[in-house]
């Protein structure tokens, strides 16, 4: 709900974009609205701001630095950061370009986030939607599904998976997706079951609006916003997984490499060259920092009532 | 309750019975067998090492026969440690990785929700602001950039504690393992403690409590712990596997023989039944957990009835 203060706050807001009289009481859309919230919260704001520079750098900042990410500088093997040689994090033990490691790495870590909470959140929302409107036993089965899913020690499954099957790109975003999906099933199924028994579903019903209509029109943009709330919840577990699993060295394969790879080797050398574990360790916690933030408010932006 | 418990414990039984078919039969679909190596061995000397792991047999056969083994406890043989079964390398790591996430976890449920409690009642206190600090580094700092941090500043700039491995049991080299398992559970646990304790005192009973001139340490001890406590108990079974994830990081980053560190190892030289060994083992264990936990939340909420 909103207080009355904010109440009167958006009004002001939409009298000074000049917005006719009536146009307040005719009501702006959801989005229109949570946008407003959203823009309003800094912490957010400054997440996904930084989260753009860094997912900018990471794309185009290799391209722009004079070294590559598995060539080897023999001069300069393990130096701390320095302007000169144009190492500025420094390099690791085999003389490689921290920099430009970290971005190639952030890079992978941020595509198989992407992906991986592309397929699970389909996976979810699919599964969860299919559940939650067939009902009765098909609801109960694949439900059951679920909890048995819950139940498993996913890391375990993941690295007998990641053993069997081998550690290419596509098969880390596989294995990670097989474990990602459940929560999305569950929140999709519990909104799609209580917005079927809404009264302007049943109004709309009521005044003869195809089914199709009613889900796209009225079913869809509700669920839109749990959604995706989740998704930006799933994105940093997701890259977590990842990391661990790279960080167990069952993930990405060198030379690629990914946060979680970096992490492992900087803590391997972390009594000579703490700087190799510090650039990536703070790297990957601030992403997760500006992913969490952005959650954070998206869901007061999207759901008012959860505050 | 009796009949809620029978049921719950059926319903478990083919969660663990689906994971156990499933991974068998996913390593058993993989091609290339565990004597595919580069020295050639004769075929009279293949046909005696597949006969001896039962390889010759049909695939259910060798499923059943290693069901059979399970019943009886027995977890197979290792394709990689020669002269050792599964079993016996359980045996040696089991009581290295009880003890470390025993003790974390009595550790940080102890200190979680003593933390949580005291932030609830001081809200915007100091205690309060390090909560909340806390619960935000946990979901931000995993744990494998936590540990080797704790490395840098209490091992190698203090001085004060050994940077990993394990000596019999000997307290200095449990205490950083154990931190690092506790601090990341405790900011779970203080989170969702401090948010239920602080919806259980705005409460209707709670005001009567207050109303009626209790002191504030009964209102809280006596009538908001038992309420205030049900979502930290329901949290507890998904903290379980999540600790299992930290404490594979953990005994890795500190190199400690536990069976994290046999399952990671096992993976690395792709050793397949000692990993579907220990998949089983720990499945059946956070199934196990999990059970209970339902049936401690079960008994604590007498309005849960199925």
């Amino acid at each position: 709900m909103l207080t009355p203060q904010e109440t009167t706050g958006l009004m002001a807001k939409a009298a000074d974009v000049g917005a006719p009289a009536g146009a307040a009481a005719e009501g702006r859309s959801l989005w229109a609205d949570a946008r407003r919230r959203f823009l309003r919260n800094r912490a957010a704001i400054i997440s996904l701001c930084l989260l753009a520079v860094i997912a900018l750098a990471c794309t185009f900042g290799p391209m722009l630095l004079p070294h590559a990410f598995d060539s080897a500088d023999w001069e300069a093997m393990s130096i701390a950061p320095s302007l000169q040689n144009a190492h500025y994090w420094g390099t690791d033990d085999a003389g490689r370009d921290l920099l430009v490691r970290c971005l190639i790495g952030g890079r992978i870590s941020l595509a198989v986030g992407l992906l991986a909470t592309l397929t699970s959140v389909t996976l979810g929302i699919v599964w969860g939607a299919t559940a939650g409107f067939m009902g009765g036993k098909v609801d109960t089965v694949m439900m059951r599904i679920v909890d048995m899913m819950y139940a498993i020690p996913y890391l375990l499954i993941a690295i007998l998976l990641v053993t069997i099957l081998g550690r290419e790109f596509y098969l880390v975003v596989l294995t990670i997706t097989a474990f990602s999906w459940m929560d999305m099933a569950r929140v999709v199924r519990g909104q799609t079951l209580s917005l079927r028994g809404t009264e302007y579903v049943e109004a709309a019903r009521a005044i003869g609006v195809s089914t199709p209509r009613i889900i796209f029109r009225h079913i869809v943009p509700n669920l839109l916003g749990v959604v995706v709330i989740y998704t930006t919840v799933t994105v940093p577990g997701v890259i977590l997984t990842e990391s661990v699993l790279s960080f167990l060295g069952l993930g990405i394969q060198e030379p690629m490499t990914s946060w979680g790879v970096l992490i492992q080797d900087g803590a391997k050398t972390m009594e000579s060259t703490p700087w190799i574990l510090l650039f990536p360790a703070a790297l990957l916690s601030v992403t997760l920092y500006c992913f969490n933030f952005i959650g954070d408010g998206l869901r007061d932006a999207l759901d008012p009532k959860e505050r | 309750m009796w009949a809620y418990t029978l049921r719950r414990i059926l319903s478990a039984i083919p969660t663990v019975f689906v994971v156990i078919t499933v991974c068998y039969l996913l390593l058993h679909a993989t091609p290339g067998g565990p004597f595919d190596s580069d020295r050639k061995v004769s075929e009279a000397v293949l046909a005696n090492l597949q006969a001896k792991y039962h390889l010759d047999l049909p695939l259910w056969q060798q499923y059943l026969l290693y069901l059979k083994g399970l019943l009886q406890g027995d977890l197979g043989a290792s394709f990689r440690y020669a002269d050792w079964s599964v079993n016996d390398l359980v045996a040696k790591a089991l009581p290295v990785s009880l003890s470390i996430g025993g003790a974390a976890m009595l550790l940080s449920i102890v200190i979680g929700v003593s933390l949580g409690i005291m932030a609830a009642l001081r809200q915007n206190s100091v205690i309060d602001h390090f909560v909340m600090l806390l619960g935000n580094v946990g979901s931000a700092v995993p744990s494998f950039v936590l540990g080797p941090v704790m490395i840098i500043v209490f091992a190698i700039g203090l001085q004060w504690l050994p940077a990993g491995g394990w000596h019999d049991f000997e307290v200095r080299f449990m205490i950083l393992p154990i931190a690092l398992l506790t601090v990341i559970n405790v900011a779970t646990i203080g989170r969702v403690m401090r948010g239920s304790l602080i919806e259980v005192m705005h409460s209707g009973f709670i005001r009567t409590a207050r109303a009626k001139g209790l002191p504030t340490r009964i209102v809280v001890l006596r009538h908001a712990l038992k309420p205030a406590l049900l979502p930290v108990v329901s949290v507890l079974g998904p903290l379980a596997i999540s600790s299992i994830t930290a404490a594979l990081v953990t005994e890795t980053v500190f190199s400690l023989p536990g069976l994290g560190k046999l399952i990671v190892n096992g993976a690395g030289n792709r050793d397949y039944t000692l990993v579907l060994g220990l998949v089983v083992l720990i499945t059946l264990l956070t199934v196990t957990l999990n059970l209970l936990v339902d049936l401690a939340y079960a008994w604590l909420d007498p309005k849960i009835r199925y």
